[in-house]
């Protein structure tokens, strides 16, 4: 067609269409149509998230249950289950009374203020700043979930230890210390580290690999160093009771984390399905890695596979909504062979006694992974990111430092957090150890008063 | 009267029963056991922890007869339950000082 040619169709199709346009009704016809369009992709944002709320959920109860749960001596399999049950009772009553404005209030640049106090002003319209196409309601139910999985993920460190009741007040204690301002200074309107929404140091965090992960997994690191082994650490055999039941959860988790990951796109669009790519390549690569590890030494185990795959999802977390499929691929890999080596080689230096690797692998796994978000980061996948402000690929070498400091925030806040709260828990429960005879009869008779298997019955 | 028992290998269990229904023994009591003899364990791993498992599981049958039936009894068991390798397991023979049948009281082999 020559430059002519198409002037003339367009003048064709183009005029009649300007006349019409200046016909009220037809304008108001256009209007409708436009309100029905917005409000069709709004009822399909809205459907993804809530169909993400109920994955992130499912992560917690059974998937880190059942995983955890399988871990443990088959005495402590209820009260391992318990605590991450405890979790989605616990952070959600917690969340709906003030969490939700701590984390998510404007407030300053390190803790929301009270605006959202008991969910004041949380319903149908959505918060543009957030998320523009689901009711605020929504956003605040998905970041329920994250609220709810991350203490839960600490809970492997302390496993087959820990008094329940200790455990409830540390819970209540780090959500409010630790967990509601990292949300905040990460995901929160005018958090330090918001990338997106006037934060100072723009710190890439899709899903949590800082909030999430690395608060998680340090503060586990703290638990276990400060409650030290378990009786017969080292003497006794530890084995998993059921590695069936950690399997179906871990299976679980992986399922969950589509969620987790691309939910965290907060639209159904294509960054969503970016995010999903992402996700699940970095667990099938890891998973991989892992084993191959282990395959240099002895045998290519399930409970390798099931490791690695969650190393895997832990490393990509940051990074799910900012990285091409391929940089997915080799951050996956690397996170399995990084996660194995901590798990297996430097927990075994030190000696200590991190139950269930919750610092091994959502510590390590997290600190990696936010890090190779500020190599991998790029706007090619996140129209979000401004123009060369990605990440080393885009040519910003200096995201790399952002990244950094995020990380060096999430730990030092993690350490602190949990040292504090560990003190005022070991006073105000008088120890926050159960006694010895209660560990070696088992977490579920002495603190529930009840048994996993009653084969008798 | 005289005591058998035998530690066999549990997947030998089913054959084992059988061979003593064929000659027409029919008391037996049989416990789950683990343990070992020469047979060397094996060696698991979790996550980079070693386990060295010695006590594997085995198949405790418990049954007493009447001394005259001890020889081919033990012979039929033996025959049962080998496998010719490593962890076939043993027999041990007791001699029993009296039996008695909580039913009626009946006292020595008629117990049996």
């Amino acid at each position: 067609m020559t430059r002519t040619t198409l002037m003339r169709t367009l003048l064709f199709i183009g005029l009649p269409a300007l006349l019409l346009g200046q016909d009220p009704a037809t304008q108001q016809k256009i209007a409708e149509l436009e309100a029905k369009v917005s409000a069709a992709q709004s009822a399909g944002d809205n459907g993804w998230m809530l169909v993400s709320c109920a994955l992130v959920l499912m992560m917690t109860g059974p998937g880190l249950a059942l995983f955890y749960g399988g871990l443990v001596r088959k005495k402590n399999v209820l009260a391992t289950m318990m605590q991450s049950f405890g979790l989605m009772v616990l952070a959600t009553v917690l969340w709906a009374l003030f969490g939700y404005s701590l984390a998510f209030g404007e407030g300053s640049a390190f803790l929301g203020d009270l605006r959202y106090l008991m969910l004041n002003g949380v319903g149908a319209d959505p918060m543009p700043d957030y998320a523009a196409t689901i009711p605020h309601q929504t956003f605040m139910l998905f970041q329920l979930m994250f609220a709810i999985i991350t203490p839960a993920l600490i809970t492997g460190a302390f496993a087959e230890r820990m008094k329940f009741s200790a455990m409830v007040l540390f819970m209540v204690l780090w959500s409010l210390l630790v967990y509601y301002p990292m949300a905040h200074m990460v995901w929160g309107k005018g958090g330090l580290l918001n990338a997106f929404l006037g934060g100072s140091i723009p710190c890439f965090d899709f899903a949590g690999g800082t909030v999430v992960h690395i608060t998680s997994g340090v503060s586990a690191l703290v638990c276990a160093l400060y409650m030290k082994q378990r009786t017969g650490f080292g003497v006794e055999p530890m084995k998993p009771h059921s590695l069936v039941l950690s399997f179906i959860g871990a299976c679980l988790l992986w399922v969950g984390w589509f969620g987790f990951n691309a939910g965290s796109a907060l639209n159904s669009g294509a960054l969503a399905s970016s995010a999903f790519t992402a996700t699940h390549f970095a667990a099938a690569t890891a998973a991989a890695g892992w084993v191959l590890m282990e395959w240099l030494h002895s045998k290519p185990s399930v409970l390798g596979g099931i490791s690695g795959a969650v190393a895997g999802l832990v490393a990509i977390t940051p990074a799910s909504g900012f990285v091409k499929p391929m940089p997915a691929l080799l951050i996956g890999f690397l996170a399995g062979i990084v996660c194995y080596l901590m798990v297996v080689k430097v927990k075994a230096k030190f000696g200590y006694d991190d139950s269930l690797d919750a610092f091994g692998v959502h510590g390590a796994g997290g600190t990696f992974g936010a890090l190779l978000t500020g190599v991998f980061a790029t706007r090619a996948v996140n129209s979000a990111i401004a123009e060369g402000k990605g990440g080393l690929v885009d040519g910003n070498a200096g995201q790399i430092v952002n990244q950094l400091i995020g990380v060096a925030i999430a730990w030092a806040l993690a350490i602190a957090g949990t040292l504090i709260i560990l003190k005022i828990c070991d006073v105000v429960c008088r120890g926050v150890r159960v006694g010895q005879a209660e560990e070696v009869e088992g977490l579920d008779l002495s603190q529930h008063g009840e048994e996993g298997y009653n084969l008798e019955a | 009267m005289k005591k058998i028992e035998a530690i066999i290998q549990p997947h030998k269990l089913e054959e084992v029963k059988e061979a003593l229904k064929g000659i027409g023994v029919d008391g037996l009591t049989v416990t789950e056991a683990r343990g070992h003899g020469r047979q060397k364990g094996h060696k698991e791993v979790y996550r980079g922890q070693e386990y060295v498992v010695d006590l594997l599981p085995k198949t405790k049958i418990e049954m007493v007869v009447p001394t005259a039936r001890l020889d081919e009894i033990v012979a039929t068991l033996v025959k049962a339950a080998r496998t010719g390798k490593i962890g076939d397991g043993k027999i041990f023979v007791y001699d029993v000082v009296d039996a008695i049948r909580i039913r009626n009281d009946d006292r020595g082999e008629s117990a049996l």
